[in-house]
């Protein structure tokens, strides 16, 4: 495979070319450059911004299915997203650790948000699947796909503490997540509130769903 | 919705999710850099960040993420940039 981020243009202030072998030094010529102004700002922004939009397209080849009905050009989202990318991390330049290279720490920033930028694409014309009224003939669907005894036994009391045991918004979360496969971020987007508190309902309507299991278990 | 390849199975351990400590979405992208480096350096990613292993089985959307960086750096590592 070809190196998906290898021909960026190197200019005068490239951290790089400045400290060769040394991920240390070469963190720190980025941050250097990147917190200072003028020129050399400008010069260590594009070639970031290089370095972002091919991590970007990388992302969106990957997903083409998800945005290629869009009738937008790769190049323009990862352009768009290379943006968001660059403009997101300069805003956190304080949270980089040197833990790992600068480029990495870089990278996940242009791949989350071509990521998001295709899953939203994939989904802006559709409707979130799973309303409440079509709650109740999904939970009595389920169980009934061909699986072991065992399993639909234990699949029935999680679907039926799912009715019981959660609130309506865990209900909805887990159900739009789980059942419905709906991307996180795009939920998020469609309830007005972020990845993370979306995660974190998730996170304890299972647990709650654990612990009914595991208690029905021992009895 | 419950599509041919959500088995019975796959469908109880999604609604369950992991079972043990995890991180939220928030510090696993904070750390996605760290833990993807360690992966590919054949280091203990794992126990120097516990609670990754466990949110990328339970958030299918960072699985991703974090899929895609180890792609990317695998192949950015086989044609390393030029001096």
């Amino acid at each position: 495979m070809s190196n998906p981020v290898g021909s960026v243009k190197r200019g005068p202030h490239d951290p790089t070319r400045a400290h060769p072998g040394s991920r240390q030094a070469e963190a720190e010529a980025w941050l250097q450059s990147l917190r200072s102004g003028g020129r050399e700002r400008e010069d260590a922004a594009a070639r970031l911004d290089g370095l972002l939009v091919k991590a970007a397209r990388f992302e969106l080849l990957r997903r083409r299915a998800q945005w290629n009905r869009s009738g937008e050009s790769l190049d323009d989202l990862a352009v768009q997203s290379a943006d968001s990318a660059l403009s997101a991390l300069l805003s956190k330049l304080d949270h980089y650790r040197f833990e790992s290279r600068f480029t990495t720490w870089a990278y996940k920033f242009a791949i989350l948000e071509a990521a998001q930028l295709a899953r939203r694409r994939a989904w802006q014309e559709r409707e979130l699947p799973i309303g409440p009224e079509e709650w109740d003939r999904l939970a009595e669907s389920t169980p009934e796909l061909a699986a072991g005894v065992a399993v639909r036994d234990q699949l029935r009391r999680v679907m039926r503490a799912i009715q019981t045991q959660l609130s309506a918004h865990q209900r909805e979360v887990l159900t739009e997540l789980v059942l419905a496969e709906v991307p996180i971020d795009v939920l998020a987007e469609r309830l007005n509130t972020t990845r993370g508190a979306l995660y974190k309902t998730l996170h304890d309507a299972r647990r709650k769903l654990r612990d009914v299991v595991g208690s029905e278990a021992d009895d | 919705m419950t599509d041919q390849r959500q088995t019975p199975d796959h469908l109880l351990r999604r609604l369950l999710g992991p079972a043990g400590p995890e991180l939220g979405c928030e510090e696993c992208f904070e750390l996605l850099d760290v833990y993807v480096e360690a992966e590919l350096a054949g280091a203990d990613a794992h126990g120097r960040i516990p609670g990754m292993r466990a949110h990328l089985e339970g958030c299918p959307a960072c699985a991703e993420e974090h899929d895609s960086l180890r792609e990317l750096l695998s192949a950015a590592e086989s044609t390393p940039l030029p001096a």
